[in-house]
C-alpha cells in the first residue's frame, strides 16, 4: 500500500523531470552528459546492501564529474511496477540503467527488449540480452577469510550465522564461511538461523540473540542491517559484518572484520565503456583480481599471525593458485559431494542448495 | 543447554520483543473500546520510534525522548480522531492514510534530523544511553520466571499498566462510559455523555501508547533508527486486539503467543533442533492462530450472547442528530 503510493509519486516525479528536460534543452548539449539510472531495492540508508551500491554510484559520479548525471530510484519493489520505473528513467533520458536486486531481472529483460538503444546492467541475476549484462562478485572468497578469523577468535567453537533467505547466494556464503572456520578449527560449528527477510532490524536482532543464548560467541550475518552485529557486541561477544565496514558503523573493535563490496570498480569501467562506445553484453562474476570485493580493516583484537594467514590465503586466491570450493567437500550429513582434486564449477556454485560439513541447520 | 535455561531465555527474548507490541496493543484496545478503529498503528509506531530516537540522540535524555514519542504518536492520532469523529470519515480509509502518512513522514524526517556529516543522517547513529535491563536481586535468579524480573523499565511499566487497563475498563465508572460509547453511542449520548469527547480522548491515548510502543524499539530493543524498522508490527497489533477479544488482560496472552512463536522459531533453529515444520510456517502461524481464535470466538459468541464480541459500534461514525 505504502509502496504503491510512493511509486505513484516517483512515477509522477520522473515524468515531471522528463517533461521539464524536454522543454528546456532541446538543442543544447544534452548528449554530452550521460544520464545514468540507478534502481535500489532498499533505501541506501540501510547501511548495508543498497548503501554499498550507493557508495559505488558516488565513486562513479566523482570519477566522471560533469560527464554523467545520475537519477536514483530508491526502495523500488521487485514487481512489474519496476518496469514502469525503468520506462520512466528511459523517458527521462537515461542511456544506461543499473538495478541492484535479483528479482528485477525478468522485468529488466522485458524493458531491454523494448529499448535496444539503452544499456541495462543487472546485479546478482543470470538473465541477459544483447543490450543487458548481469554482474556480481565472488563474495564467498571474503566469507572464507572472515570465517578463518571467526574460528580463531571463538573460544567455544560455536559460531552463529544469521541468514536472510535460503537462496544459492546466501547458502554459498555460509558454506564458504564454514570452510574457512573449519580450516582453522576443524571441530568448530556454524549454526544457521533463517529470518526470511533481507531487512527487518528486530527480526535480525532476535535471530542473533537466539544464537547468543545458545552459546555462540561469534555472530556472522547475511542481512542488510547492523543489528546482528550490534546484538553480539552488546553482550561482549564478537561479530563479523557484511556489506559495509561494520567496525566503523557500530564503533566497536569486537566487530572483527567485514567482507565488503566495491561496486564502483564495476560501475566505473562500465560507464567508461559506454562513453567510449565499446559496451558489450556480458555475464560478469568479478573476484579479488578486480577488487570487486575486499575485507574491511581487521580489528586490532585479532592476533597478527592470524592477519598474516588471512593475507596469505587472499594472495593465493588472487593469484588463482587456490580457491574456496576446490578439493574434497562433504555435506553436513557426511556424504562426499565433491572428490579431492575436483574444482566446483561456477554453475554448481551459483545453484548450490546444500550445506557443507560443520553447518548446523538445513537449507529447507 | 537444558530445558530450563532454554525456556528462561526464550521467555526473556519474548518479553524484549513483546514489550513494544503490548504497549501499542493496549493503546488500540482503549481506542477500539470507544468505538474508533485506528488502522494507523504502523505509521504511528514508526513516527514514535523516530521521535524517540531523534530526541534521545539530540538531548541524551531518555525520559524526554519517551515524552516526545508519546506526544508525536498522540498528535498523529488526533488527525485520525478529527477525520473520524468530527468529520465522520470512513475509519478504515483514514487509518490507512495515517499509516502511509506516518511512515512517509518518519522516513522523510529520519533523513533530516541527524547530523549533516552522516550522509544517511539518523540511520547508523548510536545512542549514548538506552533503556537497559534492570535485574531485581534474588527474583531474577529463579528459573524461568526469573526472566520476568530482568527486563527494562519499559517492560516493568507494563506490569502496572496492563492490570490497570483491565481494572479501569471493567471496574470503574469511567471505564463503563468508554464501553458504552463503543457499544451504543446513542444510549450513551442520551445519558448525557459526550461521545465525541470520549472518542477523541481515547484515540489520543491510543496514539500515545502506539508512539511509546515504537519508542520501545528505538530506545531499548534496537537502539537505532532505520526506515521501516517496525517491520509490520503495527499490523500485528490490529490482529492482537482481535486475538485478545478487546480485553486488556488477554492482550498479555496474545503478545506472549505472538512474540513467543517468533522467538521460538529462532531458538529452535539456534539450538540445532530439526524443525518438524519449516521456519516459514512458524513465521506466519500467529496469523493462522488469529484466524482460528476468531472462528472459535464467533462460534462461542453465538451460544453465549455477548461473549468475545467486538464493541458493537466499532468503526461507525456517530452524530447526535443521526436518525
Amino acid at each position: 500500500m505504502k509502496r504503491g503510493i510512493v511509486l505513484l509519486l516517483i512515477v509522477l516525479l520522473v515524468s515531471m523531470v522528463a517533461f521539464g528536460q524536454g522543454s528546456k534543452d532541446k538543442a543544447s548539449a544534452a548528449d554530452a552528459v550521460l544520464k545514468v539510472g540507478v534502481i535500489y531495492i532498499s533505501p541506501p540508508g540501510d547501511m548495508g546492501y543498497s548503501y554499498m551500491h550507493d557508495q559505488g554510484t558516488i565513486a562513479m559520479e566523482q570519477h566522471f564529474g560533469d560527464k554523467v548525471e545520475v537519477i536514483r530510484m530508491e526502495d523500488i519493489p521487485e514487481n512489474e511496477s519496476s518496469e514502469r520505473v525503468m520506462e520512466n528513467l528511459i523517458d527521462a533520458g537515461c542511456k544506461i540503467i543499473f538495478a541492484n536486486s535479483y528479482n528485477y531481472q525478468q522485468y529488466m529483460q522485458n524493458v531491454a527488449k523494448r529499448h535496444p538503444n539503452v544499456y541495462f546492467e543487472h546485479c546478482s541475476g543470470y538473465l541477459d540480452n544483447p543490450n543487458m549484462s548481469n554482474y556480481f562478485g565472488r563474495m564467498y572468497q571474503m566469507r572464507y577469510l572472515s570465517g578463518m578469523i571467526a574460528a580463531r577468535m571463538s573460544a567455544s567453537g560455536k559460531i552463529g550465522y544469521v541468514g536472510a533467505y535460503n537462496t544459492p547466494e546466501v547458502v554459498r556464503g555460509i558454506n564458504a564461511f564454514t570452510l574457512g572456520v573449519r580450516a582453522i578449527n576443524p571441530k568448530a560449528t556454524v549454526t544457521v538461523v533463517w529470518t526470511n527477510t533481507w531487512f527487518d532490524p528486530s527480526l535480525e536482532r532476535q535471530g542473533a540473540i537466539a544464537l547468543l543464548d545458545q552459546g555462540c560467541d561469534v555472530i556472522a550475518q547475511h542481512q542488510d542491517t547492523t543489528e546482528p552485529a550490534k546484538a553480539a557486541v552488546e553482550r561482549g561477544k564478537y561479530a563479523i559484518g557484511y556489506n559495509a565496514d561494520f567496525g566503523k558503523i557500530v564503533g566497536d573493535e569486537r566487530v572483527l572484520v567485514s567482507p565488503m563490496w566495491n561496486w564502483g570498480n564495476y560501475m566505473i569501467p562500465t560507464i567508461q565503456s559506454v562513453l567510449d562506445g565499446t559496451w558489450k553484453s556480458q555475464s560478469y562474476w568479478g573476484g579479488l583480481e578486480d577488487e570487486m570485493i575486499h575485507l574491511s580493516p581487521i580489528s586490532p583484537l585479532v592476533p597478527a599471525d592470524m592477519v598474516k594467514a588471512v593475507e596469505a590465503k587472499q594472495q593465493e586466491m588472487h593469484d588463482k593458485k587456490w580457491d574456496v570450493f576446490w578439493g574434497e567437500i562433504r555435506d553436513n550429513t557426511g556424504a562426499v559431494r565433491q572428490k579431492s582434486g575436483e574444482k566446483m564449477s561456477d554453475e554448481a556454485m551459483l545453484t548450490i542448495d546444500w550445506f557443507v560439513e560443520g553447518v548446523i541447520g538445513s537449507v529447507y | 543447554m537444558n530445558a530450563i535455561d532454554f525456556s528462561t531465555r526464550l521467555l526473556a527474548a519474548t518479553l524484549a520483543m513483546g514489550t513494544s507490541l503490548t504497549y501499542a496493543t493496549l493503546g488500540e484496545v482503549y481506542t477500539e473500546k470507544s468505538g474508533v478503529l485506528n488502522l494507523g498503528m504502523e505509521g504511528t509506531m514508526l513516527l514514535g520510534a523516530l521521535a524517540g530516537f531523534a530526541t534521545a540522540f539530540k538531548t541524551g535524555n531518555l525520559l524526554f525522548a519517551l515524552i516526545m514519542a508519546m506526544g508525536v504518536g498522540g498528535a498523529l492520532s488526533l488527525i485520525h480522531a478529527f477525520l473520524c469523529v468530527t468529520m465522520r470519515a470512513n475509519q478504515v480509509v483514514s487509518g490507512l492514510a495515517i499509516t502511509m502518512f506516518g511512515s512517509g513522514l518518519a522516513n522523510f524526517l529520519g533523513q533530516r534530523l541527524g547530523p549533516a556529516s552522516n550522509r544517511y543522517n539518523l540511520t547508523g547513529m548510536n545512542l549514548s544511553s538506552k533503556f537497559s535491563n534492570i535485574a531485581i536481586p534474588y527474583l531474577a535468579d529463579i528459573p524461568i520466571v526469573g526472566a520476568l524480573f530482568d527486563v527494562s523499565i519499559l517492560t516493568y511499566g507494563l506490569y502496572l499498566l496492563v492490570p490497570f487497563a483491565w481494572f479501569f475498563l471493567y471496574k470503574t465508572r469511567h471505564g463503563m462510559v468508554i464501553r458504552a460509547v463503543g457499544e451504543n453511542p446513542r444510549t450513551a449520548a442520551a445519558m448525557g455523555i459526550s461521545v465525541s469527547r470520549v472518542r477523541y480522548l481515547y484515540t489520543l491515548i491510543g496514539g500515545m501508547f502506539a508512539g511509546l510502543g515504537g519508542a520501545c524499539l528505538s530506545l531499548s530493543f534496537i537502539p537505532s533508527w532505520n526506515d521501516g524498522m517496525t517491520g509490520g508490527k503495527g499490523w500485528i497489533v490490529i490482529a492482537l486486539v482481535i486475538f485478545s477479544a478487546w480485553n486488556p488482560a488477554r492482550v498479555v496472552i496474545g503478545t506472549l503467543v505472538f512474540g513467543g512463536i517468533t522467538s521460538l522459531q529462532f531458538s529452535i533453529q539456534a539450538a540445532g533442533f530439526k524443525l518438524m515444520v519449516p521456519a516459514q510456517f512458524l513465521g506466519f502461524s500467529p496469523y493462522l492462530i488469529t484466524l482460528l481464535v476468531l472462528t472459535a470466538m464467533t462460534i462461542i459468541a453465538k451460544k453465549r450472547k455477548g461473549a468475545f464480541a467486538s464493541p458493537a459500534a466499532l468503526a461507525t461514525a456517530f452524530a447526535i442528530d443521526d436518525k
